[in-house]
Formats: structure tokens, C-alpha cells, sequence
């Protein structure tokens, strides 16, 4: 190189400087000249969205004010409205199955945030949870310990499905995931689809195809119980305190402990990472690890809640926790959990607050359809979710 | 230099391939305990290469790279670092979303030693004032000149015996380009080996005791700094006729 190539390079530096804020300007003028209609389109989309849930509310507002007020009878002469005993039950429930989406999320934010893919076979690991929770408690049920010492038994289910559900998600990554890390990152997640239908195909070999129920909970648990002005049932109870600690253990692992703070660090800079002697591979199976032990409490939270697991079991909370994990923001672990509590709060109430009122038909149908319209309303309204940073250009890559 | 002591870090002959492009073709380098050197060279020359092999971050080819008489040229990374070496990146590249005490914590990842590492973080404080202030700020708020102080300290926090500074005037206002090499100076003067790979080479060359010259993957000139400085090849490529680049 000699000195003229340098000032040549300041030069062609300079150019390429003033040459970027030409682009960025024409960028910045673009959208303000050209409406594209796929904005319109969207705009009109938020605009639908918000119109439906304010006249809704307050359709409903006005139903529970006076039933026989004109406005609520011009929309709705035949809702029921909710009492608020039946709206704190339906949140209840909303709540205690949107902390089990939480859980789930949590795996799916996690490998995010840390490989920058999405493994849609987690919720087949939150099946395989469910699985081994049926399996080893109607072996505790057949000993006759279910009844006499349940809070032992669901410790033990618990473990135990912590434990085949870990295992599950360190052997994936290690077959399937980790001789694919260079590769682009659509590839990982075609897999992660492949595998999801293994797994599925697995529970079929092994269980068979039909469903399998839990055995009946102890009557003492499923008794209702005020608290707080609430009346809870004892199985939902547990649920929530389970999916609490839960949060707590991952909390204190992920801000308090040095392996969290690896785990920070790969995610956002493998090769610094690695340069500091973290042994980035296996902070990567760490991650895959805890994901799939959140998702194994998760899986016997299921079983609690509806008694009944199948191998396609978890497709459904699988997308659902994703939505989650989007609605909160990806990559974010507080993000995730809110993002399952409110979508869980959200399936619950919505059909009857929201819809009931407008007058739309077999509302208790339309829960699913609810979680997803939550997904596509804040992907509209706040893409980055509700607590997700927005991400630079060259950390979205 | 001592000619009779080990070399603390060498490299012993390197090849290194990036498929089938041929980038450090036989490379000889060493480094020992205590020295400053620097490697000059401009873009694409291979330096970034020389760095990710010392590191463990490349393989070569053939030839070895020897840390204090042991080969430890298939050794990983985290290997190297518990034994010594370190390296403050370019760019400083701080684990942005995490606090300063957190990124120098992850600085000594590898040690056990508590005491150590309570000592070095307050080595760390009474070189930087200016980080002990922003201990629990996220590192990514903080100005280019207290990264860059951060991203030394976290590179202490090591412990290392040679501390390797890829590309430290980079990025700096010119004012803090003149601190920074003071600062590299200090850390030298407590006893660490010190390897710059610089463009800079008039600033690298000021401070350096020996230099090597690194073209198209190739060592073509290595000497001491004054003769390095002295040298009317060098003069005209790196340093500009006047010497005042």
C-alpha cells in the first residue's frame, strides 16, 4: 500500500459515507410520497382490530351497566352477560393456562436468544412431559400413594418429567440441531419441524395412538377455596405456584449464576463468548436443557388441568406458547411469561367480554381464535412484542 | 530481548487456509514474557488470521503455535485463555445488553481464585475510576473511551501474561488514541506481554520494542521498533514521507 493508496481509501471512505446518507434519505422520503396498499391494508387491519374490541367492551360495559339499554340491545339483544363471580373464575382459568404457555415460551425465547431460531419441536418436549407425567402417576396411583401422598407424587411426577424432558431436548440439540450451525437458519427450523413429527411418531410407537388420562385428583385439591375475594380451585392453585417457583429457579439461574451469565453473553456474542473461555457448545446445551425442563413442569401442569394427554398434545400450547413468546417479545424471559399470562388471561375472557356482546355465535368455541388474533393484533400494533427490544439491522439478519 | 528464554507465545512456521486461499504462509513470530510488539500490516494482510490462531480460533494448516514451551496448537480457545493469553478485540465488542461489572466478571470466567479476582477488579478500579462509577450501567451505554477502558479491564480480569490488542486505535477520537497507548504502556510496565496488531504503525511503532511487518500473509520485515521506524520502505508505505500519518 502506499501513501496515495491511502488517501485514495479516505476518499472512496468519504464517498461511501456521503453515498449512505443519500440512501437513507431517499429511504426516509420513500414512505411519505408512496403509500404502498399494503399499508393501507394493514392500517385498515389495526383499525378493524381496535374497532372491534372498543365497541365490544363497550357493548359489554354497557350490557353488565343495564341489559335493557338500547345500545346493548341493538347489538346483542340475546347476550347473557357475566357475573363477576363467572369473570373471575374464567380469568382464573385464563391465567392458570396461560402460565403453562409461559412456561413453554420460555424454551421457545431461550433457543431464540441464543441461536436465533425458532424449535418448533418444543412443544412435542412439553408432550413428552405431559407423557411421563401420565405414566409415572398412574404408576404411584396403582401403588396406592396418589391419594395418601400426593404432594410427594406430584414432586416425584414432576422430577421425573423434568428429567425425561431435558434429556429429550439436550439429545435433539445434539443430534439434530448442533451439525447444522452453520448452515442458514431456515434449515434448523425445517429440522425442528422434522423432529417434532418424530417425536410424535415416537409417542405413537411407544404409548399408541389414544389418548391416556391422568389419574382423578384427590378431592381436597380440587375444592374450591377463597383467596383474595377469589374462589380458586386447588388444582389451579398449584398450578400458579408451580409455574412460579418455576419462574423464580429459571430467574435466579439466568440473572444470579455465573452459567446465566454465560448464557447472556453467547446470546448475544458467541465469538467474545468464546474468547472469554466460555465453552459456548455447552452453554448452548444448557439452554436447550432448561428450556426443556421448563417445558417438562409445563407438560404435568397439563395434566393437572385437563387429565388427558395424547401424542398430538403438543401441537396446540406449542403454537400457542410461540405466540406467546412473540406476543412478549422474543428473547425476553419476563416478555415470555407476561406474553403467556396475558394470552392465556386474553382466550379466556375475550369470547364472552368482547364477543358475546357483538353478538357473534358458539363464543366458547372461538378461544383459539382468540389467541391468535392476540398474536396477529401485537405483531400489528408493537412487532418487537411487548417487551422486545427493537432489534438493530445487523442483530435482525 | 533475552535470546536464551523461551518464547512466552510463538508461532513455529504457520500455514493457515481458509479453503483453498493460502493466507498465513510460514509464519514465524515470537513473543516473550514482558516484551511489547507489535505486527503492521494493511487490509487483508492476515492479521486478523495471526490473532484468531494465536486464540485457537483458527487452526492452521501446519507448522505450531507454542505457549510458554508446550504445543498447544489443537488446544481450544478457553484452553489457551486459563494459561494466559487474551485479547482485547477490535472494536471493543462489549456484551452490550450486560452491565460493566457483569462483562468484567465474564473476564475471569475461567478462575477460582476469589481473592484474585477481588484484587484484579480493584486493580481494574484504580486504573479506570471512571468504570468503577458505572459498575451496574448496561456496558452499551456507556461512551466509546469507557468501552474501550472496559474492554481492557475486562481483558485483565484474566490475569493474562500476554495480552493480545487487535486494532486498538480503531474506532477512537485521536485524543483518546494517544490515552489508549498510554494505557497500553502502563499495563506493560505491571509485566504483561503486550502484542499490537495495528495500521497505526507510526503510534504502535512509538511505544513497541520489536515489530513485524505482515504483507499478503507474509512476514517481510521484523526488527526493533527503531529500526523499523528508521526504515525508508516502511517510511513510505506505512508512515507517510513525513512520518506524521
Amino acid at each position: 500500500m502506499s501513501v496515495d493508496d491511502v488517501g485514495e481509501l479516505d476518499t472512496a471512505s468519504q464517498a461511501a459515507s456521503t453515498f449512505g446518507t443519500n440512501v437513507t434519505t431517499t429511504y426516509d422520503a420513500k414512505p411519505t410520497s408512496r403509500v404502498l396498499w399494503v399499508d393501507r391494508f394493514l392500517t385498515f387491519i389495526r383499525f378493524v382490530f381496535i374497532l372491534v374490541i372498543s365497541v365490544g367492551l363497550l357493548a359489554f360495559i354497557a350490557q353488565q351497566i343495564n341489559p335493557q339499554n338500547p345500545f346493548a340491545q341493538w347489538i346483542n339483544p340475546d347476550a347473557t352477560g357475566l357475573t363477576a363471580a363467572q369473570f373471575k373464575g374464567l380469568l382464573v382459568t385464563g391465567l392458570a393456562q396461560g402460565a403453562m404457555y409461559g412456561l413453554i415460551a420460555l424454551g421457545y425465547s431461550m433457543v431464540y436468544g441464543v441461536l436465533g431460531f425458532i424449535n418448533f419441536a418444543h412443544g412435542e418436549v412439553f408432550m413428552v412431559g405431559a407423557m411421563s407425567g401420565m405414566i409415572t402417576s398412574n404408576k404411584l396411583a396403582d401403588a396406592g400413594l396418589w391419594e395418601d401422598a400426593f404432594l410427594f407424587c406430584l414432586l416425584f411426577i414432576v422430577v421425573s418429567s423434568i428429567v425425561l424432558s431435558t434429556a429429550t431436548a439436550v439429545i435433539m440439540e445434539r443430534i439434530a440441531y448442533r451439525p447444522l450451525r452453520g448452515a442458514p437458519r431456515l434449515i434448523p427450523l425445517i429440522t425442528s419441524i422434522g423432529v417434532s413429527f418424530f417425536l410424535q411418531n415416537v409417542s405413537v410407537v411407544l404409548l399408541g395412538p389414544g389418548a391416556k388420562s391422568y389419574p382423578a385428583l384427590p378431592s381436597w385439591l380440587s375444592q374450591k377455596r377463597s383467596l383474595i375475594g377469589f374462589q380458586i380451585e386447588g388444582t389451579k392453585l398449584v398450578v400458579l405456584l408451580t409455574a412460579a417457583v418455576s419462574m423464580a429457579g429459571l430467574w435466579y439461574l439466568v440473572e444470579r449464576t455465573k452459567t446465566g451469565k454465560a448464557m447472556r453473553a453467547v446470546a448475544e456474542d458467541k465469538e467474545i463468548a468464546a474468547l472469554m473461555g466460555i465453552d459456548v457448545n455447552r452453554i448452548i446445551v444448557t439452554t436447550f436443557a432448561v428450556g426443556g425442563a421448563m417445558a417438562g413442569v409445563a407438560g404435568i401442569l397439563w395434566g393437572i388441568l385437563f387429565r388427558s394427554v395424547i401424542h398430538t398434545t403438543g401441537f396446540l400450547p406449542g403454537i400457542k406458547a410461540f405466540s406467546a413468546a412473540v406476543v412478549g417479545g422474543i428473547g425476553n424471559l419476563g416478555g415470555a411469561m407476561a406474553g403467556g399470562l396475558s394470552l392465556g388471561a386474553a382466550e379466556a375472557t375475550a369470547p364472552l367480554m368482547l364477543l358475546e356482546p357483538l353478538g357473534v355465535d358458539g363464543v366458547s368455541q372461538l378461544r383459539d381464535a382468540v389467541a391468535f388474533a392476540v398474536l396477529i393484533f401485537v405483531l400489528l400494533v408493537r412487532p418487537s412484542g411487548l417487551f422486545g427490544e427493537r432489534l438493530s439491522e445487523d442483530e435482525r439478519a | 530481548m533475552t535470546e536464551n528464554q523461551v518464547p512466552l507465545l510463538e508461532f513455529r512456521g504457520i500455514n493457515t487456509h481458509y479453503g483453498a486461499v493460502h493466507i498465513l504462509k510460514d509464519v514465524d513470530l515470537s513473543i516473550f514474557a514482558g516484551e511489547l510488539v507489535c505486527l503492521l500490516g494493511g487490509n487483508a494482510s492476515g492479521k486478523s488470521t495471526t490473532l484468531k490462531t494465536l486464540l485457537g480460533m483458527v487452526t492452521p494448516t501446519t507448522g505450531d503455535v507454542v505457549l510458554d514451551g508446550e504445543i498447544v496448537t489443537h488446544r481450544s480457545t478457553s484452553y489457551r485463555v486459563e494459561r494466559g493469553v487474551t485479547m482485547v478485540p477490535e472494536n471493543r465488542r462489549l456484551f452490550k445488553r450486560l452491565s460493566v461489572r457483569e462483562n468484567l466478571e465474564l473476564g475471569a470466567y475461567l478462575r477460582t481464585d476469589r481473592d484474585g479476582i477481588a484484587n484484579d477488579l480493584e486493580r481494574v478500579f484504580e486504573m479506570f475510576p471512571r468504570v468503577k462509577e458505572r459498575l451496574n450501567q448496561k456496558s452499551g451505554t456507556l461512551s466509546g473511551g469507557e468501552q474501550q477502558m472496559v474492554a481492557v479491564g475486562r481483558a485483565l480480569m484474566s490475569n493474562p501474561r500476554v495480552l493480545l490488542m487487535d486494532e486498538p486505535s480503531m474506532g477512537l477520537a485521536p485524543a483518546l488514541v494517544q490515552t489508549n497507548f498510554e494505557l497500553i504502556q502502563q499495563i506493560h510496565e505491571e509485566g504483561v506481554a503486550i502484542f499490537i496488531v495495528e495500521q497505526n504503525a507510526n503510534m504502535a511503532l512509538s511505544i513497541a520494542d520489536r515489530g513485524w511487518v505482515l504483507q499478503t500473509g507474509k512476514v517481510v520485515l521484523d526488527d526493533s521498533a527503531e529500526a523499523l521506524l528508521a526504515n525508508p520502505e516502511l517510511r513510505a508505505s506505512y508512515l507517510g514521507e513525513s512520518g506524521n500519518r
